[in-house]
């Protein structure tokens, strides 16, 4: 069992646990993830470790309600409990002295970018942090990442917030006016894709973290496997990060999708179930 | 053995095999010639003393039988079940020769369940705490074995486990019409029962290290994570929708009840028409699966033909009532997808048998003919490997082949205090040679703890001496 020790609501469909996991909170590093199962009945769903103190013994998790699975996530307060939580899993990001680091995060993508945004500034790059959303209100975390950023740039398709555009205009952007050593992007899969599309011609280093459906983790299911320059690979244990130009995008999309029915399905369920008693009452 | 109606029990999971009653167990074992040199002791990998138990049955003391057991074999109600029999300790029998060998996989299984009905409790002898600690890394058939016998021995065991529940392949990939739950959780509580701490949830490579553990002061540890990694064919179209590895189907089924989703959270995709490729235990196990969750027409597509399947003999007798079409001489070569990268057929190779390969077994060669099978799920069932996470943390650990662990007889590896047995050192194999090994590796562990330089005379719970 895992104690939530805090929760905060970071934006209108996103929020963040504080969890007591001391031995992975000592082993997390950046790039990492955890797969939790909330009860008996849970799924297990992989979520990446958007920080961790190793004083404290604490991870956070942050995510954007948008299943059942996080949905329930969300209704747990300080001192509920999580009933399995395994991790760090996942290959560490490979952080080293690229020079001029560009991060770019879509939604809740800024999650996995946190903790690399961090490493990336021990080894004492020069880190270029671009955020996006569709609005101000589902931009997560834009002071924590501005605080250890060189520049952040903020963009939303409504013009809520930042600029008005897509991430990779803002890419665009800062690779024609600066000079670009690696690009590391998250978010959804047609905005890294949009992203590798951008960067492939000019042979600028760029990985992917990548968000398959998973099932255990470690490697042992399968559920997760991606193929990567026409090779299969495990999301869990060869990724979750790859080189973006070898990612096969469009079958990781038609692979996200596979239980969409089923994932409504659980969702409304979910929904109604929540609802009963209090919407009488409404 | 009696079996529930093939017609009633593929539409549950219940489990299908009934076992034998008590009468039926006493005429059985009273077939028995009680041969001066048996041969179905050689046939079992624990060299059970299968005469002895086998007596005591037609004694009538079948609590005293299954003492017998319980000296070589930890998991009787399990291995009763899911042992190759017809290849081991049946296959041995001498009564086999003229006509049917004495079913000892159905008495032994017999015994166990009669302890479990009965409501009778092991009572086991512990030796007093020496105060050593060892660690078990995984909490398969091998892991299980390693911890009950060492805190037998006075140890003080912890069993680290990756999953969420404990059982290992027993859990995950036997599926409860099969092996019951329940089975399997008594004998992880007996296991418990012992003083030994099972840590779920605790993935040793990441949570913790190898060498964190020693620097807890744990004097050895045991190794035995098994081989989960799925294989697969790398044929065209094996990433399309609905093609699953036999092991996350059965892992979304058996481990996470998505058979009962919405119930449960997580779902699984019921195919109408299922090719399951593969013919060992787990294809079969996958097959039967699908049909449960409802399956109008499940194919076996396998490459060799009926005497080379690897499956129990009961297993592909059982998935045949149920309705299961076997479709021998066939090798997939490409899944063919619709626009939506969903599964719609698999076009396989019609295959002909030529000279026997480095397996004994007949060596498949194309014929030259094609063929479609239309189909809407496909599930790879053709074997396990390795799994990375473990082996490639511990610095220098000497590996063979597709990354399994090398070992000695006693499941030494080349670094000292790390031991290792199952299918992570030997290849996927069976629940009784993991947990032979584990028997096995618990004496080395004991010696090289106690700093015995040789094996020590064998104590009667340690008797098995497989060399």
């Amino acid at each position: 069992m895992f104690k939530v020790l805090n929760k905060e609501t970071v934006a209108p469909q996103v929020d963040a646990l504080i969890v007591d996991a001391p031995y992975i909170a000592g082993h997390a590093k950046a790039g990492n993830f955890i797969v939790l199962r909330i009860h008996e009945k849970g799924e297990r769903i992989p979520l990446t470790i958007a920080d961790s103190d190793l004083d404290k013994g604490t991870i956070t998790l942050l995510f954007q309600k948008i299943g059942k699975t996080t949905e329930e996530l969300g209704t747990l307060k300080k001192g509920d409990k999580i009933r399995d939580i395994a991790g760090p899993l996942g290959h560490d990001t490979p952080v080293k002295k690229y020079g001029h680091a560009v991060l770019v995060g879509g939604g809740i993508g800024s999650a996995t970018l946190f903790p690399i945004l961090k490493a990336l500034k021990e080894k004492r790059n020069k880190v270029t942090v671009i955020l996006g959303a569709r609005n101000k209100e589902l931009l997560v975390w834009e002071e924590r990442f501005a605080e250890y950023a060189d520049k952040t740039i903020l963009t939303t398709d409504d013009g809520s917030s930042g600029k008005k555009g897509l991430v990779t205009e803002a890419l665009k952007e800062v690779a024609d006016s600066t000079k670009v050593d690696v690009v590391l992007a998250v978010g959804p899969i047609r905005m890294m894709q949009a992203v590798a599309e951008l960067t492939r011609p000019f042979n600028l280093k760029t990985y992917v973290s990548l968000n398959p459906v998973m099932v255990e983790g470690t490697g042992m299911c399968g559920a997760c496997r991606v193929s990567i320059a026409g090779k299969t690979k495990f999301a869990c244990i060869d990724g979750p990060e790859f080189d973006a130009h070898d990612v096969d995008f469009e079958e990781i999309a038609h692979r996200l999708n596979f239980y969409k029915d089923e994932e409504a399905e659980s969702l409304e369920k979910f929904k109604k179930k929540k609802c009963k008693g209090k919407c009488k009452k409404q | 053995m009696r079996a529930r109606d093939p017609e009633k029990r593929k539409h549950d999971f219940k489990e299908v095999a009934l076992g034998l009653t008590e009468k039926q167990a006493i005429k059985e074992a009273n077939r028995c010639i009680q041969c001066k040199k048996p041969m179905c002791i050689t046939g079992c990998p624990v060299e059970i003393n299968i005469p002895a138990f086998i007596s005591a049955i037609r004694d009538e003391d079948i609590t005293g039988g299954l003492a017998i057991i319980r000296k070589y074999n930890m998991l009787p109600a399990i291995c009763g079940r899911v042992c190759p029999q017809e290849n081991q300790c049946q296959g041995k029998c001498v009564l086999g020769k003229k006509k049917t060998p004495i079913s000892i996989g159905a008495l032994e299984r017999f015994v166990a369940d009669y302890e479990m009905k009965k409501g009778l409790s092991q009572k086991t002898k512990m030796s007093r705490s020496n105060g050593h600690r060892v660690a078990v890394i995984g909490a398969g058939p091998a892991g299980l074995t390693v911890a009950a016998d060492l805190a037998r021995h006075g140890y003080k065991i912890t069993i680290f486990e990756a999953l969420h529940e404990a059982g290992g392949v027993l859990t995950y990939g036997i599926p409860e019409f099969r092996l019951p739950q329940k089975i399997i959780d008594r004998e992880v509580e007996y296991v418990k029962s012992l003083g030994v701490e099972i840590k779920l949830n605790w993935v040793i490579g990441r949570t913790q290290t190898v060498d964190e553990l020693f620097g807890e002061g744990y004097k050895a540890v045991f190794v035995g994570v098994g081989a989960g990694s799925p294989r697969y064919m790398n044929i065209p179209g094996e990433n399309l929708n609905n093609v699953y590895f036999a092991s996350e189907y059965l892992t979304r089924v058996n481990l996470l009840k998505a058979n009962q989703f919405p119930k449960y959270d997580t779902p699984v995709k019921r195919g109408k028409q299922v090719a399951v490729v593969g013919a060992g235990n787990v294809a079969m196990d996958a097959a039967r699966t699908a049909a449960r969750l409802g399956a109008e027409k499940v194919y076996i597509v396998y490459r060799r033909t009926r005497t080379e399947m690897p499956a129990r003999l009961e297993e592909v007798e059982h998935a045949h009532e149920e309705g299961i079409e076997l479709l021998f001489l066939s090798s997939p070569k490409e899944i063919i997808g619709d626009e939506r990268g969903h599964v719609k057929a698999i076009r396989c190779d019609a295959m002909k048998l030529c000279e026997p390969d480095a397996s004994g077994r007949k060596r498949p060669e194309c014929s030259g003919d094609e063929f479609i099978l239309e189909v809407d799920q496909v599930l790879m069932a053709i074997g396990q490997a390795s799994n990375p996470i473990l082996t490639k943390s511990v610095k220098g650990l000497k590996l063979w082949g597709a990354g399994y662990i090398e070992v000695d007889e006693e499941g030494r590896t080349n670094l000292p205090g790390i031991f290792a047995g199952g299918d992570i050192a030997t290849g996927a194999a069976t629940v009784i040679s993991a947990m032979g090994a584990g028997k096995r590796a618990a004496r080395a562990i004991d010696d090289y703890v106690m700093g015995r330089k040789k094996a020590k005379s064998k104590e009667p719970e340690l008797a098995e001496s497989k060399k």
